[in-house]
């Protein structure tokens, strides 16, 4: 059983916050106004950039340090995600096949 | 919002409702992987519980998740979420004209409850804010009819996955599908070729960066891609075949 601590609690909270901040951001002021340029450009960027920079190491890396095989199941779940995604547009296709391939390998040959 | 009687009354809120039903197995789906990500990466039931009633953001919870585990710095976190959320603040400035009549609590509360799939189904049907009161308040209706079913089909089987999730052990790995799922919608992000190096160059930098303290290396990832994106943009001004 994990354990529940306020820390954890008041992060939550804080991401519900910023669901409201995001989703809602052009609806608070009843002023118009705009976004400076290098900003609104940079919203193009940064969401990709932020998935990636979380994605990429849960693939690649170990314990801190980077893989030192290529016989590791999230390598090739990943690829078959991608190839997926690629193909069929859809993120729950991805999920269950690039499970179908991580589980076999993960849970049968230990990788 | 679902939740006022002149809205749920309205015909154009059981039309919200049937138009997003459609998708409504595939959020469940989504939902109920998310369930079972968040507590077989090792957050407790009553966390996971707090962030499915109250964060209802997918990605920016399965972007948390490995941070929460990890013991980042809330700042961190919150800065992730945020950019993760980023697409929202675009769709945000799309939406602007269609409800900035009404007051501002409604304002947060419909922004609060429509996500990417309310969004596309809204936008799709109309393409114009309503003129008259009439208008208004039927479009005001069917999105929030749409957000309904939305939000009830993702809260509902998040639920079931976070009680499904005790029964299966950790060592499966079946939080990796939270990492499938994130990987899915960066793909789906990854839509120029200047997105594409973002992601690229994010990826690079937060291994090389990874021995930075309090999972900095996310922010740095960030930070990198931003700024080497907006260099090249303004070194190659027409970019993906814009010859001008």
């Amino acid at each position: 059983m994990n354990g529940t601590d306020l820390w954890t609690l008041a992060v939550i909270a804080g991401l519900a916050a910023v669901t409201v901040l995001t989703r809602s951001f052009f609806f608070m002021s009843s002023k118009p106004w705009h976004l400076p340029g290098w900003a609104q450009r940079g919203l193009q960027y940064a969401p990709i950039a932020a998935l990636s920079a979380v994605v990429v190491p849960e693939i690649v890396m170990s314990q801190g340090q980077l893989i030192s095989t290529v016989l590791d199941a999230r390598l090739f779940a990943a690829a078959a995600g991608a190839i997926t995604y690629f193909r069929s547009k859809n993120v729950l296709l991805t999920i269950v096949l690039g499970m179908a391939v991580y589980l076999p390998l993960h849970l049968g040959l230990g990788w | 919002m679902f939740f006022l009687p002149h809205l749920y009354r309205h015909p154009g809120f059981l039309e919200g409702m049937r138009d997003v039903s459609p998708q409504s197995p595939g959020i469940a789906a989504w939902g109920l992987m998310t369930g079972v990500a968040m507590v077989k990466s090792g957050m407790s039931v009553f966390e996971a519980v707090a962030m499915t009633l109250t964060v209802f953001a997918g990605s920016s919870q399965l972007a948390a998740i490995p941070l929460i585990v990890a013991g980042a710095p809330a700042w961190v976190i919150l800065a992730t979420g945020f950019c993760v959320n980023l697409r929202f603040v675009v769709f945000s400035l799309h939406l602007r004209p269609y409800l900035m009549h009404l007051p501002l609590w409604q304002r947060l509360g419909h922004g609060y409850l429509t996500a990417d799939i309310s969004y596309v189904l809204f936008t799709r049907k109309y393409h114009q804010p309503g003129h008259t009161a009439a208008e208004k308040r039927e479009q005001e209706a069917y999105l929030a009819g749409n957000d309904f079913l939305n939000w009830l089909s993702w809260i509902v089987a998040s639920l079931v996955g976070i009680g499904l999730a005790n029964m299966i052990p950790t060592s499966w790995g079946l939080g990796f599908a939270g990492i499938l799922c994130l990987l899915g919608i960066q793909c789906s992000l990854a839509s120029s070729r200047m997105r594409i190096l973002s992601s690229a160059v994010a990826g690079v930098a937060a291994v090389v960066a990874y021995a930075l303290p309090l999972k900095l290396n996310i922010v740095f990832a960030i930070a990198v891609a931003v700024i080497l994106c907006l260099t090249v943009e303004r070194l190659r001004p027409a970019p993906a075949g814009g010859h001008a």
